[in-house]
């Protein structure tokens, strides 16, 4: 493949990128200009419908055609919500994106303003980015001053305000609805849909949500031509006619056990391996690579042997994870015990589930106690069966939950398990060689809080203590 | 008990009013206004729920619904005046994230979500701070400590001495 000449990271080496002189000198916001002289709203959502771009949040649905869900004859206002709350572990693409670049994010937010006819957008920002925070205000604070925001941008029409709402810390305001509950001021707990968000969302008005990267994307399709677009990535499937494709450049965050952790721009669909070995430096200390999780911890984890998977928004699935999702690659090496790996899975998910739906709440509470209990010594060989039963029910949609967060809780389970099976039998039997068999409903003890005191030492060594007392 | 003097002051209840023309609605506001409170306060105490409730124009039992969702937001006491979190996710856990939280809960003597006694530094272990390219990593107040080691930790505990 000929070296790839990225776009979205075009800028991030320049000294003093943030800034509006060094983004205007690299060609910033020519695109915002010509589009707002000679495109009108409905052809910028018909160039970016026939472009095929997907959302990069994580669900990769077609942003042309989440946008034409918007209703023709609403008298408005339209709100623009910007999802800033990237909190899926192993994901920090937009975070680079903010801190580095911060007027191509805002380029790309006017332009998708102009498209959906919204003149108040929110970037919803997670907490734990307070240097994103500092960037988007200052460039904020330049456009308003060179009139790309507020009032009759460039002279138009159109106006616009954009307001940075941050979060406090909870991964499921990153959920569309979760979001938009939260910035209401409420509990952020996701909203059974229908209505849509496009139909009734934010302030009960018609709301589009994209990500940070989506909108950097729709801001290249209109710089560069759809022509473009689709000349880089994965091609829909010839035998599907519903697979919109995977077009496009995409940020790939990879980290965990590689030598140069790190967030690179490729085309769609390069093959895990290669990300791993040509842009990841390869597995740290010469060693093999035991697992990947392809796409943001809840996309589940592809073996050694499905490493030649592409990572575009059908590889993942062919091998059994949940997608492409953020495309935050995690590599674990061959030493990482996979015991470990689903019990910081599994703690993650229910510290995150937000308890509105009881098999989530529950089923993930269960799974991490399970898991600390085979941590401890005591795991029976017919956990694993339950623990699977737990991840193949807790998450279906529609059914038994209103969001996403249990389906994505359950996939680290359903492929570690299934997956790595010895390794977990392996491991229940050398460390309960009494017990590994037993098959009655195990001892109440006393549960360890499983995020009272944070680590899993003290969680190891409170249960230990706990079961001496027995 | 009823107070006569508030709880917040001139300025906190300035910085939550600036927030309005942001919103077409005041509930809107109540995340922001529980950050310029905790920010100020290093927590949200009932007495400051009850005054930005009247503020925003709402119960105070809308308010602390909202409140008691976060557990980033403090309640009972306020924090020290740093608060430190440590990333335990995977990225970070794979790489040594959750020895380096006990590490770092030693030196300093208090367990995750505890301050220390002399009020200076409360502790948080994080879920995810989105720096998994500088795993393992922290965020003390504004500022991300990558690629944190033992050595590391121990240099910022003794920093904070001076």
């Amino acid at each position: 493949m000929a070296e790839y000449e990225p776009v979205l990271l075009a800028n991030i080496h320049k000294l003093d990128s943030h800034r509006l002189a060094t983004y205007e000198a690299a060609g910033g916001y020519r695109t915002l200009r010509r589009v707002l002289a000679e495109q009108s709203p409905a052809e910028v959502i018909e160039v970016v419908r026939a472009s095929n771009l997907r959302g990069r949040g994580g669900a990769g649905f077609p942003t042309g055609l989440k946008w034409s869900f918007l209703p023709e004859d609403h008298p408005g206002p339209f709100y623009m919500c910007v999802n800033a709350d990237e909190s899926e572990p192993g994901t920090f693409c937009n975070r680079v994106q903010m801190e580095l670049d911060p007027h191509q994010v805002i380029e790309g937010i006017i332009l998708g303003c102009y498209a959906t006819r919204a003149s108040t957008a929110y970037v919803y920002l997670r907490y734990e980015y307070p240097l994103a925070l500092e960037r988007l205000e200052s460039a904020m604070a330049e456009c308003y001053e060179k009139g790309y925001l507020g009032k009759n941008i460039l002279g138009r029409e159109f106006s616009l305000d954009i307001y940075v709402h941050r979060g406090a810390g909870a991964y499921i305001c990153g959920e569309e609805t979760g979001l938009i509950e939260s910035l209401e001021g409420r509990r952020a707990w996701p909203r059974i849909k229908p209505p849509f968000p496009a139909v009734e969302g934010l302030f009960r008005k018609p709301t589009v949500i994209n990500n940070v990267e989506t909108l950097t994307c729709v801001l290249h399709i209109l710089d560069r031509g759809v022509d473009w677009f689709k000349s880089i990535g994965t091609p829909s499937e010839p035998n599907n006619p519903r697979d919109p494709g995977s077009y496009g450049p995409k940020l790939y965050g990879i980290s965990g056990h590689v030598n140069r952790p790190g967030l690179v721009e490729l085309p769609l669909g390069i093959p895990c391996r290669e990300l791993i070995e040509e842009y990841g430096g390869g597995v740290r200390q010469g060693r093999r690579v035991k697992a990947v999780v392809p796409g943001g911890l809840s996309t589940g984890v592809m073996t050694e042997a499905e490493l030649d998977t592409p990572l575009d928004f059908n590889g993942p699935l062919r091998v059994g994870c949940l997608g492409l999702g953020t495309a935050g690659v995690i590599v674990l090496d061959e030493t990482y015990s996979m015991i470990d790996f689903l019990h910081n899975s599994c703690r993650f998910f229910a510290h995150e589930s937000c308890g509105q739906c009881t098999p989530c709440r529950e089923g993930t509470h269960w799974a991490v106690a399970m898991l600390q209990r085979i941590k401890a010594g005591r795991g029976r060989l017919k956990d694993l069966d339950l623990l699977l039963e737990i991840a193949d029910n807790i998450g279906i949609i529609p059914g038994t939950t209103i969001c996403g967060l249990a389906d994505g809780a359950a996939w680290p389970i359903k492929t570690a398990i299934r997956k790595f099976r010895s390794e977990f039998e392996d491991f229940i039997r050398r460390t309960n060689p009494a017990g590994y068999l037993d098959r009655q409903p195990p001892q109440a003890m006393a549960m360890v809080a499983p995020h009272g005191n944070g680590s899993t030492r003290s969680e190891a060594r409170s249960l230990k203590h706990e079961i001496r007392k027995k | 008990m009823p107070t006569t003097e508030p709880h917040l002051s001139d300025e906190i209840r300035t910085a939550i009013r600036a927030y309005f023309p942001r919103y077409p609605n005041r509930r809107a506001v109540v995340l922001p206004a529980l950050h310029v409170v905790h920010q100020r306060l290093g927590h949200v105490p009932h007495e400051a729920v009850v005054e930005i409730a009247e503020i925003l124009e709402l119960a105070p039992a809308e308010v602390l619904d909202t409140l008691s969702f976060y557990g980033f937001f403090k309640q009972d006491k306020p924090m020290g005046r740093l608060r430190v979190w440590v990333c335990r996710s995977i990225s970070c856990a794979a790489c040594g994230g959750e020895v380096l939280l006990e590490h770092l809960c030693r030196r300093l003597g208090v367990r995750p979500g505890e301050t220390t006694p002399d009020g200076r530094i409360t502790l948080e272990f994080a879920e995810c701070l989105g720096a998994c390219d500088h795993a393992p990593a922290m965020l003390a107040g504004d500022t991300l400590y990558k690629k944190l080691t033992v050595e590391k930790i121990d240099e910022f505990v003794e920093s904070l001495r001076s």
